[in-house]
């Protein structure tokens, strides 16, 4: 099972992430989000667009390294593995 | 004995004009920082809670029929949402807008090594258009209609890229109009293949939160004596027309310029940037557009400019059209789109009651020195005699009569991108 950290941002929306060990069952990050929405209803939509895009300005780190593939979010996850899911600072 | 007569009491003058305290008694904003809700007590407006702090509301009102009250969020990280609340205090996340699998539109065209084509470039080559289809997904949410009371439950939503979402259960659930979203001008069906040959007359248009440019649509309404019969603006193309019920569209641009373009009365390319037709007097439709204000008297069938160059009314977003006299309409205007600013330092109001004829300049009780206010296309609204309206600069301000008399409802807003009574 992979561990799941939040942008404390998120808490604002979804109150039950916080204070909250949350892990998924998962091979890669598509199916992270998909699982995650499923535990908390709507966040899915919070992080990707319709189409499964990651949104513009939503990071998606796999240990410490950002995924590649933010059309499909095909990026494996090793089990075990830490995910961050954090707002990208797109401006100053 | 003869009956008494009742002794008056002496009336106390009120200082302040009763015309600027009657009318609607709530306003609801959307503004750059959440939502806003405004209410007159005994003591004048006061501001109530804010919902939505720091989250842009690109468009907030509420749904008369119900009581539900309605924001369009942009969030600047988490994507554009819908949330609602049953007293305009306790806000929730409603069930969500969606483009459907498979919409794609036209984003440019593509040279036959896949590199942007120029625009002049792809339409002069005896090729077909190589269009670049861009997969749909939700950008803004823009506008919130509410169907007429023959239609309970019917909400409309103007999204970014320029769709219609219709809902006929109080916004349970979302469909898109499909033959808007397929309509000619625009390219037709773009859910499969490549599409070769096919070309959209569907460009620009308005800004989300985070600077995405797509044709969006700001503008919906119905003809209240049919309500199957119902239009949308967007920028950029122009209007369109329904008769029955999002099921065929027909283009309405007919006496429309657009000044910014090689031939100004082409058929499609028009930039309204709002557009409003009298409750009850519907054939009277107003729009205040990038180039000019247009009036039509026969239902949108054809539109005539009835504003000059270099006059104070002219160039602007908001128009609101008068519920009863089709004649009669306001805007707010600016200098010009290289301007955007109020013109002279001095802010009015513009008043027709002609038709456009004539316009006459509105100024009681606004600042006529160092305002720099611009008002954005939802952010002047009209219930009865009632207007009111808020700026880029975070002025709002009302008038019970009609625009004789204004007074300032606060100063120090978050930048106001829709006023809606409430």
């Amino acid at each position: 099972m992979a561990r799941v950290a939040f942008a404390r941002h998120l808490y604002r929306f979804f109150p039950a992430l916080q204070g909250r060990e949350i892990s998924v069952k998962a091979a890669t990050v598509a199916q992270a989000v998909a699982e995650l929405d499923r535990q908390f209803p709507g966040l899915a939509f919070y992080l990707v667009d319709e189409q499964g895009k990651l949104r513009q300005h939503v990071n998606i780190f796999i240990e410490e390294e950002l995924i590649v593939d933010r059309d499909r979010l095909s990026d494996s996850i090793q089990p075990q593995a830490r995910l961050f899911v954090m707002q990208a600072l797109s401006g100053g | 004995m003869p009956a008494r007569k009742p002794q008056r009491k002496p009336q106390k003058k009120s200082s302040r004009p009763k015309a600027l305290s009657t009318g609607p008694s709530r306003l609801i904003l959307g503004t750059r920082k959440g939502t806003i809700v405004l209410e007159r007590g005994r003591t004048g407006w006061k501001a109530g809670q804010l919902a939505h702090g720091g989250v842009a509301v690109s468009y907030a009102a509420r749904d008369e029929r119900t009581g539900t009250w309605w924001a369009a969020l942009e969030h600047g990280h988490w994507g554009p949402k819908l949330s609602r609340s049953a007293d305009g205090e306790k806000w929730e996340d409603a069930p969500q807008i969606k483009y459907p699998e498979g919409t794609r539109y036209i984003d440019g065209y593509l040279n036959d090594d896949g590199s942007a084509a120029g625009v002049e470039a792809a339409m002069a080559s005896a090729k077909p258009l190589r269009p670049k289809l861009v997969k749909a997904a939700l950008k803004k949410i823009w506008y919130l209609g509410f169907g007429g009371a023959d239609q309970p439950g019917r909400i409309y939503a103007g999204t970014m890229p320029g769709g219609v979402f219709v809902s006929d259960d109080n916004g349970e659930s979302f469909e898109l109009n499909m033959p808007l979203w397929n309509h000619s001008s625009r390219g037709g069906d773009l859910s499969e293949g490549e599409c070769l040959g096919a070309k959209t007359f569907w460009f620009g248009g308005g800004a989300g939160v985070n600077g995405e440019h797509t044709p969006g649509i700001h503008s919906i309404f119905f003809d209240p004596r049919n309500s199957r019969r119902w239009f949308v603006a967007l920028s950029c193309a122009g209007v369109l027309e329904t008769s029955d019920d999002g099921k065929t569209w027909q283009g309405r641009n007919k006496g429309l310029l657009a000044t910014f373009l090689p031939k100004p009365d082409v058929e499609w390319g028009h930039d309204p940037h709002y557009v409003m037709l009298s409750k009850n007097d519907p054939d009277h439709v107003w729009m205040q557009n990038h180039c000019g204000i247009f009036y039509s008297a026969d239902g949108a069938q054809s539109w005539k400019m009835v504003s000059k160059e270099g006059r104070t009314a002219h160039f602007g977003f908001p128009v609101a059209a008068d519920e009863n006299d089709g004649k009669t309409a306001w805007v707010v205007p600016g200098v010009a789109d290289d301007k955007r600013m109020a013109v002279g330092g001095a802010l009015c109001v513009a008043q027709t009651q002609d038709g456009g004829k004539s316009w006459e300049e509105l100024r009681k009780g606004l600042p006529q020195e160092n305002a720099f206010d611009v008002v954005y296309r939802h952010a002047l609204d009209i219930k009865g005699d009632a207007l009111a309206f808020g700026s880029t600069t975070g002025n709002v301000y009302f008038s019970a009569n009609r625009g004789k008399d204004w007074i300032s409802l606060g100063y120090n807003f978050p930048p106001v991108y829709s006023v809606r009574f409430a």
